[in-house]
């Protein structure tokens, strides 16, 4: 009877240890091999990161259409695909929010946000949000910079040191790493923390 | 005699007129005053993230655009009313952009009648500050931070009242 409860008692220890460790692994960190995914595009077409085989990594970025944050950066972000998708690190852009929460986020508006402001990056939703818990974002933006071939983590954070006012940035993180990564280096800047809005789901 | 009492009355039918005026106009004035908003950079900022006195301090990280954290500020503006007996103070520290001060947060703050204090932090330095104020913060609002001299907790989530209050009630009866 004792040995009985005494593993009984192990038992429920283990379960609540094992609650808590999943509870408190938030995704990827630094280092990590990201799992690939297959979200759909603003113009229909599912995309995946083994689509892209010329390429050397990824600036991923959760984004979307409503926060004002996601906004003062779009040009940003307009701007790095210009210059580093021919370089080999294309931006895939990302919405994680639910639109039943938020529903200037449904797909629907993607499209339409894409088309005003000429995204010139896919612009992937998150269906179901499966794609951004695996990531561990927390906000829009979020960054990820992940490089080929081992599909590991170099950066998580910012895109630069003034997420408010484009005008005032000191430090570029984004350009820095993928830099830095372009030259064979290691990137000199891991993570980064910025403000930005809490990802939507209904509860 | 009746004379007097006439007198009498009448003075403090005066007193009492004029003291309902002036409360009237106490009223009017707060309610149509300027609100200033202190716009304040990190290191300005601190000194009311690590007050060492008796009171328990609620510190809200929002903005006005921001949907869950405007549902919750009713919550922080009546735990504000509610244990100010009890030495418990909110502050509404604001990550709205310095630009829409004037355009969106002072006509907010008149709007919903804000009680607590409002502050502006109008800092760059995202990355220095963000885990200066919290390690484990990635930056996402809505976040509160709960402290008092004896004890210090973040919290990078939404609130109910009744969660919050629960939060609160663990400063104050540890």
């Amino acid at each position: 009877m004792k040995t009985i409860k005494s593993t009984l008692l192990l038992a429920v220890i283990a379960i609540i240890t094992l609650a808590f460790t999943v509870k408190t692994d938030k995704g990827y960190k630094v280092g990590d091999t990201i799992e690939d995914f297959s979200l759909k595009n603003v113009d229909g077409d599912k995309i995946s990161l083994k689509d892209y085989d010329d390429v050397k990594g990824f600036i991923i970025i959760f984004t979307c259409n409503t926060c004002p944050y996601s906004l003062a950066n779009e040009d940003r972000i307009i701007a790095l695909q210009d210059k580093y998708e021919e370089l080999g690190y294309p931006v895939i852009a990302i919405n994680p929010n639910d639109p039943k929460a938020q529903p200037g986020d449904s797909f629907e508006k993607m499209k339409v946000r894409a088309e005003e402001k000429g995204f010139n990056f896919p612009y992937l939703f998150d269906e179901g949000q499966k794609v951004y818990p695996k990531f561990g974002a927390s906000k829009t933006p979020h960054v990820y910079i992940v490089s080929k071939p081992e599909m590991k983590v170099e950066y998580i954070g910012a895109i630069d040191d003034s997420s408010r006012d484009a005008s005032t940035v000191k430090v570029k993180y984004i350009e820095t790493v993928v830099d830095e990564l372009l030259a064979g280096k290691t990137p000199s800047i891991t993570e980064t923390r910025a403000i930005g809005c809490s990802i939507k789901t209904v509860k | 005699m009746i004379r007097k009492s006439i007198f009498l009355l009448a003075f403090l039918a005066i007193i009492f007129s004029c003291k309902k005026e002036k409360a009237k106009t106490e009223i009017s004035e707060k309610k149509h005053s300027k609100i200033e908003v202190t716009s304040l950079d990190y290191n300005q900022l601190k000194p009311y993230l690590e007050r060492k006195d008796d009171k328990t301090y609620v510190v809200n990280f929002w903005a006005t655009w921001c949907a869950p954290c405007v549902k919750e500020l009713p919550y922080f503006e009546k735990i504000n009313k509610a244990y100010a007996n009890q030495n418990v103070e909110v502050l509404l520290v604001s990550l709205d952009f310095p630009k829409q001060v004037d355009k969106k947060l002072i006509p907010f703050i008149k709007r919903r009648n804000l009680q607590s204090e409002v502050v502006l932090l109008d800092d760059t330095n995202e990355n220095v500050w963000i885990p200066a104020i919290n390690e484990n913060w990635s930056g996402a609002l809505p976040a509160t931070l709960i402290y008092n001299k004896n004890n210090r907790k973040f919290y990078e989530q939404s609130f109910t009242y009744e969660a919050l209050e629960n939060e609160l009630k663990t400063f104050l009866n540890p």
